[in-house]
């Protein structure tokens, strides 16, 4: 069971409550017709898939429904941090270097 | 290597079955080779012995991080069906299951292939339509699926509770008789066999960590942990790895790599003759030949390479169980583990060339690769010989996520396989 800290209701709180969402970050095309089928792909299908550290969305199904995002370690599924949806992507090394 | 007959059964009995020899011998990376198949599983073991025995390629290694079958071919729940929708994927997978029928015999060792039938179970009027619309699909495409009400449901499987109280009421059942089961280490070694005895090297232990390309772009080896090894052609076969091999090539894919857990119960003498599945409560059982029931479930909802998944599934999966089959509600659960698996976003395989000249993948098989192994190794191989797909796995290709000619089993089953 995962413990994931929801950073709107300030808890942390077991897997059962929150569902994911995929890969964060991927950024919506602002002209949608000017768009290639290249960058329809990249956009819709193709995704990071990395073995380790992943930014990724959950919401808080089961408690403020909220969207945020997250960073976690695909290998240990340990959270490195999670943050309000909108928030810059926190910057890796900082995050890694904690774990040290 | 040692034929297996009656005979030869016989005569190392006599000598107290002291003197078999061993199947495949541990090889040691040569300096190049015509073709690399990264993944030592079904799958690749499989388009190793398919390209040495269809295709006269024999120069070949199969490298694998760990031991051959250690992946997901050892850590699925052995269900074997062609029953899809579509008929592309009704296509490729009723071809595996018409090369299942004969494998114990071509590769002269006992896959253990059960033909006990697998039956998918409605608990709604949804599923009932469903499931319908799935026969008449099946039947016109000659794959055999057939209706079963209720009761029906109950006599092809006796431990199942048809009450209507029930909390997942059983409201009738599609039931493929042609599918079934077989032993998913034999499948490996079986290949594995065939291949070694025809020149083919199989490198176990020996990760590899890059695929390395030439100046004009095209394959050139892979970097492994025992150094590098040239190679005319790469072909890829890594199941839940397959994207981090395939970005070292440049290569990114539509691919997300879940866990996928499955448990076994302690042995008990036979009670369940036939395979249950309910996409509903998303719950599959079977029974091993050891006696053991073989209980499996669907991904856990986030991505990981943990190989280990989070019990809440394990629970949902269970209660779902004994809810269906209450008999088995007092019985212990002897072990359970997770396997990584790739997902495509239609829940369609990629059997493909790759914009990299010589460089070819076999993944994307989501939660379903095992009852493909002898169809995706055969026309794996053809794509691999010949530098082009198969008819059968022609629509397979990764184009479709750009063109738009999608395979959509994900639609079609609302779970995935």
């Amino acid at each position: 069971m995962l413990l994931i800290h929801c950073p709107y209701c300030e808890e942390t709180l077991p897997e059962a409550e929150f569902t994911y969402a995929g890969q964060a970050h991927v950024i919506r095309p602002e002209n949608p017709s000017g768009q290639t089928d290249d960058q329809w792909e990249e956009f819709l299908f193709i995704r990071a898939n990395p073995k380790g550290p992943h930014y990724e969305r959950w919401r808080h199904f089961h408690g403020c429904g909220r969207f945020f995002n997250a960073v976690r370690d695909t290998v240990s599924d340990k959270f490195l941090t999670t943050y309000k949806a909108g928030a810059p992507r926190p910057d890796l090394s900082s995050l890694t270097e904690g774990l040290k | 290597m040692t034929h297996f007959s009656a005979f030869s059964l016989l005569k190392n009995a006599l000598t107290g079955h002291k003197a078999w020899t061993e199947q495949w011998p541990d090889s040691q990376p040569k300096k190049e080779y015509d073709v690399i198949i990264v993944g030592a599983g079904g799958h690749g073991l499989g388009a190793a012995y398919y390209l040495a025995t269809q295709h006269g390629i024999t120069n070949i290694a199969v490298i694998d991080k760990g031991w051959l079958g250690g992946g997901n071919t050892g850590r699925n729940t052995t269900i074997i069906r062609s029953n899809y929708l579509y008929d592309e994927s009704a296509k490729l997978y009723d071809h595996a299951v018409d090369l299942w029928e004969n494998l114990s015999q071509e590769l002269n060792y006992n896959v253990m292939y059960s033909r006990r039938g697998v039956l998918m179970l409605a608990h709604n009027v949804h599923d009932v339509q469903s499931f319908k619309r799935h026969i008449h699909a099946n039947r016109l495409n000659g794959v055999d699926n057939r209706w079963l009400t209720t009761q029906e449901c109950k006599d092809y499987c006796p431990p199942l509770n048809i009450s209507p109280n029930a909390r997942y009421p059983v409201m009738g059942g599609a039931l493929q008789e042609r599918a079934g089961t077989a032993r998913h280490d034999a499948v490996a070694w079986g290949y594995a066999r065939g291949a070694a005895m025809r020149g083919v090297d199989i490198i176990q232990n020996c990760a590899v960590t890059a695929i390395r390309r030439n100046a004009d772009g095209s394959v050139a080896g892979v970097e492994t942990a025992k150094g590098f090894i040239k190679a005319k052609k790469v072909a890829v076969s890594a199941a839940g790895h397959t994207s981090v091999v395939m970005e070292t090539a440049g290569v990114r894919l539509p691919l997300e790599s879940y866990p996928l857990q499955a448990l076994v119960s302690e042995p008990v003498k036979p009670i369940f003759p036939c395979v249950v599945m309910s996409n509903a409560v998303h719950a599959y059982i079977s029974q091993s030949d050891k006696g053991e029931l073989v209980i499996g479930s669907g991904t856990d909802q986030y991505t990981s390479y943990s190989q280990r998944g989070g019990l809440p599934l394990i629970e949902h999966t269970v209660a779902a169980i004994t809810e269906v089959f209450p008999i088995f509600n007092r019985m212990r659960m002897l072990r359970k583990w997770g396997g990584i698996v790739d997902v495509t976003p239609d829940r369609s395989a990629i059997i493909s060339k790759t914009p990299v000249e010589g460089l070819y993948v076999n993944c994307g098989w989501g939660t379903g690769g095992f009852k493909a192994t002898p169809g995706a190794a055969h026309t794996f191989a053809w794509t691999i010989a010949k530098n082009e797909p198969h008819p059968i796995n022609a629509p397979f290709t990764m184009e479709r996520f750009r063109t738009g000619r999608l395979i959509d089993e994900a639609a079609a089953a609302a779970v995935a396989h």
